[in-house]
């Protein structure tokens, strides 16, 4: 591997990291508050998506509008999901995580019967072109990703650590017991969880429509990647989520440079393997997958 | 046991009395009672796993390298296939034996995924993301079976010889030990029970019928691909095992007979029909957890509440009893 090649892939791998990161944190977010283990967070991501190709490429609004408006369409299914699958299946991981794989049949046959199966909807890029730094080229595209990541991630921290609201949701997943004996409502954090966490993934999958390709089945590969994510990083913590999705980013980039992109993925569940035989709690974490 | 004997009865006689067509449905049908079944055998120790698809797939890519590379004859793939997916089941989950519960599940995922990768990632001899082709039918003598009525009695006998198998270990001493574990993991590590052995053998002998039932759809269909083992297909393996339940032997085998009814009655809904399936899962795990075998006792006492009907109280609390037991 040459110098050129080298740069180039450490600026991809950035980029690839700071994806994964968006994609992973509300995952792990959610699984700290009461465990919820959502299999449909591909397809949270994907509805995000076809929010920018209804809104943007469909409407004509304005790019970063229907960025923005993914937040509220896919917190929604967020909030859905919480109330009629997490709540009453809570102490169960498995069932809810299983029902969440009725859930994601559902919106994926829906999304597909409305906007059609067949050819992925194309979204033109907003950003054309690309930038140079160092001799590397990215384009101005996935050069977004890095401050939509930046916020998100700092507003998350912010609102854990500085909002009323987000100490409560960090009681909750540290003790939900002693949490609700302070007044916390277990049931309020929850569903404020799980719309967090829609609406992470659906931002994500909103900044990516234009360099993916938007079909009703795109969320599949994106929740296996954010559970490798979220279980090396260590289920309910993230800080370690988000160290993991930059470790990944850049196993994965020096892969499918080195070998190919399928190589990749079984180097990345070798890996989710690995640590949780190993270190269950994941990297950072401090519980158990 | 009766109810078995006239559902054999009846499988036998089906193929005389449906079409072509059906009779290539029913071997299918066959084929996922074998895996459901096996499947059932993991969960009996309280493992939940998400990779089971995939050994059916070692099971159906050794009959194909087996049949098609080596020409070897169907009364040796079959064995042969459900040992390699033993054998791969085995180093799977000595590792995972350290986890439980979700742990479990997803980890099983991850080195069942890296399986069925490795066969996307090496072309030779695997044949990548086309998979295989022209892989041998079975060969018997001069009975032709390209037609689906042999084929179907041949899958039937060793589907019954299977289940059998089953049904023994079910019922044997381990089977009980196995169930224990389940009820109570601490209590039997304490009484001297090797726990890690008797969780790991039951995942590898589940292996390895699912390797047998992977043999028969390679044998029959011809051609597989990665495709056919990946997450989608396993979600639906999941939603037999939901519906159904695992508490009984029986449980499985009527998640299997009853949703394949619904899927192919539910045919003219095309493609919505993975709502629907969606929808069934979601119902049986929030709403109806346990599946038919808590469902069937509920409707049953609600039918005694209401007095309607012919049975009695006594009846229905025989049949809990009976489902309990069994």
């Amino acid at each position: 591997m040459d110098s050129a090649t080298l740069i180039q892939s450490i600026a991809n791998a950035i980029v690839l990291g700071s994806i994964y990161a968006t994609v992973a944190v509300g995952l792990a977010m959610a699984f700290g508050v009461m465990q919820m283990a959502n299999f449909a967070h591909g397809e949270f991501f994907m509805a995000g998506a076809y929010v920018v190709y209804v809104f943007y490429a469909l409407g004509g609004m304005p790019f970063p509008a229907a960025v923005l408006a993914a937040f509220p369409v896919v917190a929604l299914l967020g909030i859905v999901t919480e109330r009629f699958i997490f709540r009453p299946t809570r102490g169960n991981v498995l069932a809810g995580f299983m029902a969440t794989a009725g859930v994601a049949f559902m919106l994926q046959v829906l999304v597909g019967q409305i906007w059609g199966v067949g050819l992925m909807r194309p979204v033109p890029t907003p950003y054309m072109g690309s930038v140079i730094i160092l001799g590397a080229h990215i384009s101005w595209q996935r050069v977004v990703i890095l401050p939509v990541t930046l916020t998100m991630v700092c507003g998350l921290w912010y609102f854990l650590h500085r909002v009323k609201q987000g100490k409560a949701l960090r009681a909750c997943a540290l003790d939900p017991e002693t949490a609700s004996l302070q007044g916390i409502k277990i049931n309020r954090m929850t569903a404020l969880a799980m719309a967090i966490a829609g609406g992470f993934a659906g931002i994500s999958g909103a900044v990516m429509a234009p360099i993916q390709p938007v079909t009703p089945y795109m969320g599949h590969s994106v929740v296996v990647t954010a559970f490798i994510v979220v279980i090396v990083g260590g289920m309910a913590s993230i800080e370690g989520t988000i160290l993991a999705a930059f470790l990944l980013g850049i196993i994965h980039t020096f892969v499918t440079t080195l070998f190919d992109a399928v190589a990749a993925t079984m180097v990345g569940v070798a890996f989710m393997a690995l640590i949780l035989v190993v270190k269950p709690t994941g990297l950072l974490g401090r519980v158990k997958a | 046991m009766p109810a078995a004997v006239v559902l054999l009865a009846g499988m036998i006689g089906l193929p005389f009395v449906v079409g072509e067509y059906h009779v290539e449905v029913l071997i299918l049908f066959l084929i996922n009672i074998m895996l459901a079944t096996s499947y059932r055998l993991i969960a009996t120790v309280g493992d939940w796993s998400f990779s089971h698809i995939v050994f059916m797939g070692c099971g159906a890519y050794a009959t194909a390298l087996l049949a098609k590379h080596l020409g070897w004859p169907f009364w040796a793939t079959v064995p042969l296939s459900g040992a390699a997916a033993a054998a791969i089941g085995l180093a799977i989950v000595v590792p995972l034996l350290r986890t439980r519960g979700f742990g479990f599940f997803i980890g099983s995922f991850a080195l069942g995924e890296f399986v069925r990768l490795s066969w996307v990632r090496f072309h030779n001899p695997f044949g990548g993301m086309r998979g295989m082709i022209d892989i041998p039918e079975i060969e018997l003598g001069d009975i032709d079976f390209f037609d689906a009525t042999p084929y179907y009695f041949v899958t039937l006998v060793i589907t019954v010889i299977c289940l059998g198998v089953l049904y023994r270990i079910d019922r044997s001493r381990s089977g009980r030990v196995l169930k224990a574990i389940y009820s109570d993991e601490a209590l039997m590590a304490s009484v001297g029970v090797n726990v890690s052995y008797f969780r790991a053998a039951a995942f590898t002998v589940s292996a390895f019928f699912a390797g047998i039932a992977g043999a028969m759809l390679a044998h029959r269909l011809g051609a597989i691909d990665p495709h056919n083992f990946d997450i989608n297909t396993m979600v639906y393996l999941i939603i037999w095992v939901v519906v159904g339940g695992t508490a009984t032997f029986w449980g499985p085998i009527s998640g299997v007979i009853v949703i394949s009814l619904i899927f192919e009655l539910s045919r003219p809904l095309a493609e919505w029909r993975p709502l629907l399936f969606g929808a069934i899962l979601i119902f049986f795990l929030v709403i109806m957890p346990g599946g038919f075998e808590v469902l069937f006792p509920k409707l049953a006492s609600f039918r005694d509440k209401i007095g309607w009907g012919r049975a009695t109280t006594a009846k229905t609390s025989s049949s809990v009893a009976k489902t309990n037991s069994d």
